[in-house]
């Protein structure tokens, strides 16, 4: 059985327009228009237990608006949502107890006071116990390497830290159904690749099912095998991280390097030309005609060195975001 | 059962701690809640001269008194909640298997054994100054007292959690606390004991949530003349009425609820 089922699923907001100036001002204050923004729009899929999804959109692409109507916390305009075998937005604590969302730019954690005491009150309120409390706080925060830290102030911690003991707070009650919106914003590298490596012991010790958001395109290509697209709305992929490249950039990436500097004009004959540093150059090539390219690149340029390779990941979502409306 | 005290017992626990780590706040705040002495040095000298049927002593009492259940009664779950809501931090709380009132109703409480200390030395603090006011009630009527302020606090977190609700359609709850407060001032009997009120303004008043706040248990303490049946069974109807409004609109306030920022 899936462990998140998502049929037609639509979220349409209300949202008032304000025209600038006083005059704008007036009419809001009196005669308040709103325009309805089609967050999501008939979004289907299926996620099976233990995988580990990226969902990929640029930002009001309706990624965390999705994400809400999965936990719960926003009731769907129409469609149908299934988590864990229970329909989140009746919040019942059957599906609170198995589901855990974490929010990069959100904390739960009380400022003031030690990491523990914020896990306390969340044993608490799952039902865990004293001894299981400790058991996972211990287990938890060995693979985070958070030991020590839990006593101080939560202020008193620095980002990563913080982010790690939030990510702790969000699995003590063994959750088996994560939802990570932006989990590494703002860490820096050291602090991203530990939670990254975390999140997929995370995943493989308790078979948990992820559904990841990040901006950072190395936590997508280091955890998930599949992702998700979203574009205004709208679910416009669905399939492996290798896929997606095929499918919006039939192109690849030609690295080379020349004996001498050619200026940009000279190469744009060749292909797309993404940068150009003295000796070298990197263009992108339309895969169909991509050995006529190179044939033509070794024939005319004095060519010290030559390397094809699928173009980074960002190139390609970016791509897809600029063409705006995109085919499904 | 055995959870639910388990949670009592965290909760009051961490709140506690939560609470106790601003000190200076803490005094500021019995402090500010210091009005009703302000209030009681004016009635005392105004009851030398008119005739209120209070003596000043009678007055002394009657703030001190006030002075005491706003401290037990103090409430600001509405910014709490609007914070919430406006910020997003709400979310984090729908997804705990708990109602997310819990959290506000332990610190309200952790806060009140936080501040009692306080509260106490000012209150020994005044009848050293002022020695001709002191008086000690009864077990009895400090019981029915502690009944009184405790079901006092009860209705007005009601009240304001209520009003808080609002925050799902406004994101401005705490303007309607504002507008509300003024009434509350002057109908609880925090300015004047109601004692002192014209009969037609005591008789709508009676009629309102507000006299049942500050007035009644305030009364009880000091011996003045209260219908207390009445008196109970008017705050348990209100708490009642309040009750089904706010759990009502919360409701209705979570299909809207679009965990705004979060």
């Amino acid at each position: 059985m899936s462990t998140i089922v998502v049929e037609h699923l639509s979220k349409v907001y209300p949202v008032a327009v304000k025209e600038a100036g006083l005059k704008g001002t007036l009419t809001h204050f009196f005669k308040r228009t709103y325009r309805q923004v089609k967050a999501v729009q008939d979004v289907s899929f299926k996620i099976e237990p233990g995988e580990i999804v990226g969902f990929l959109g640029a930002n009001g692409a309706g990624k965390t608006t999705t994400l809400k109507m999965l936990t719960g916390l926003i009731h769907p305009s129409s469609g149908r949502v299934e988590v864990a075998g229970h329909i989140p937005f009746q919040r019942r604590s059957a599906f609170l107890s198995q589901v855990t969302l974490v929010m990069g730019q959100k904390q739960q954690l009380i400022w003031d006071l030690p990491a523990l005491d914020s896990f306390k009150i969340n044993a608490a309120v799952y039902g865990i116990s004293d001894r299981a409390l400790e058991h996972r706080v211990g287990e938890l925060s060995e693979m985070l390497s958070l030991g020590g830290k839990l006593n101080q102030p939560v202020r008193k911690l620095s980002l990563g830290e913080r982010m790690k003991a939030e990510l702790l707070a969000a699995l003590l009650h063994e959750p088996n159904v994560l939802f990570l919106d932006e989990p590494t914003l703002g860490l820096d590298v050291n602090a991203q690749v530990a939670v990254r490596e975390f999140l997929r012991e995370y995943n493989q010790r308790y078979r948990a099912t992820i559904l990841l958001t990040s901006h950072y395109m190395a936590d997508i290509t280091a955890l998930c095998e599949r992702v998700l697209m979203i574009h205004q709305g709208q679910l416009i992929y669905d399939g492996s991280l290798d896929g997606l490249v095929d499918r919006f950039s039939p192109c690849r990436e030609v690295k080379v390097e020349f004996a001498r500097p050619y200026s940009a004009h000279e190469l744009s004959v060749y292909g797309d030309i993404q940068d150009v540093d003295k000796q070298y150059a990197r263009f992108l090539v339309q895969q169909e005609g991509l050995t006529g390219a190179i044939a033509k690149i070794l024939a005319d340029l004095q060519v010290i060195d030559l390397t094809i390779s699928d173009p980074p990941i960002e190139e390609v979502i970016g791509r897809v975001f600029q063409a705006g409306t995109v085919a499904r | 059962m055995k959870r639910l005290f388990r949670i009592m017992q965290t909760f009051a626990t961490v709140y506690y701690a939560y609470m106790v780590e601003y000190r200076a706040e803490l005094v500021l705040w019995v402090l500010s809640g210091s009005l009703p002495i302000i209030l009681m040095g004016v009635w005392t000298q105004a009851a030398q001269r008119g005739n209120f049927g209070l003596s000043p002593v009678d007055f002394a009492r009657y703030f001190m008194a006030v002075f005491l259940v706003r401290q037990i009664t103090v409430v600001w779950v509405i910014w709490e909640f609007e914070r919430e809501v406006l910020e997003g931090k709400l979310s984090f709380r729908l997804l705990q298997p708990i109602d997310p009132v819990w959290h506000h109703v332990f610190s309200h409480a952790s806060e009140r054994l936080a501040r009692l200390p306080f509260a106490v030395l000012l209150i020994v603090l005044f009848f050293i100054l002022y020695p001709a006011a002191i008086f000690v009630p009864n077990i009895l009527t400090i019981a029915l007292f502690l009944l009184a302020a405790g079901l006092a606090f009860a209705l007005n977190f009601l009240i304001q959690y209520t009003l808080a609700m609002v925050a799902f359609w406004t994101e401005r709850a705490s303007s309607l606390q504002e507008f509300w407060f003024l009434f509350y001032l002057f109908l609880s009997g925090a300015i004047a004991p109601l004692a002192v009120f014209p009969e037609s303004v005591r008789t709508i008043a009676q009629l309102t949530p507000f006299p049942y706040l500050i007035n009644f248990p305030a009364s009880i303490l000091v011996g003045l003349p209260v219908n207390l049946i009445q008196g109970f069974l008017v705050m348990l109807a209100w708490c009642a009425g309040f009750f089904a409004l706010n759990r009502w609109l919360w409701r209705k306030g979570l299909k809207q609820y679009s965990g705004m920022g979060a």
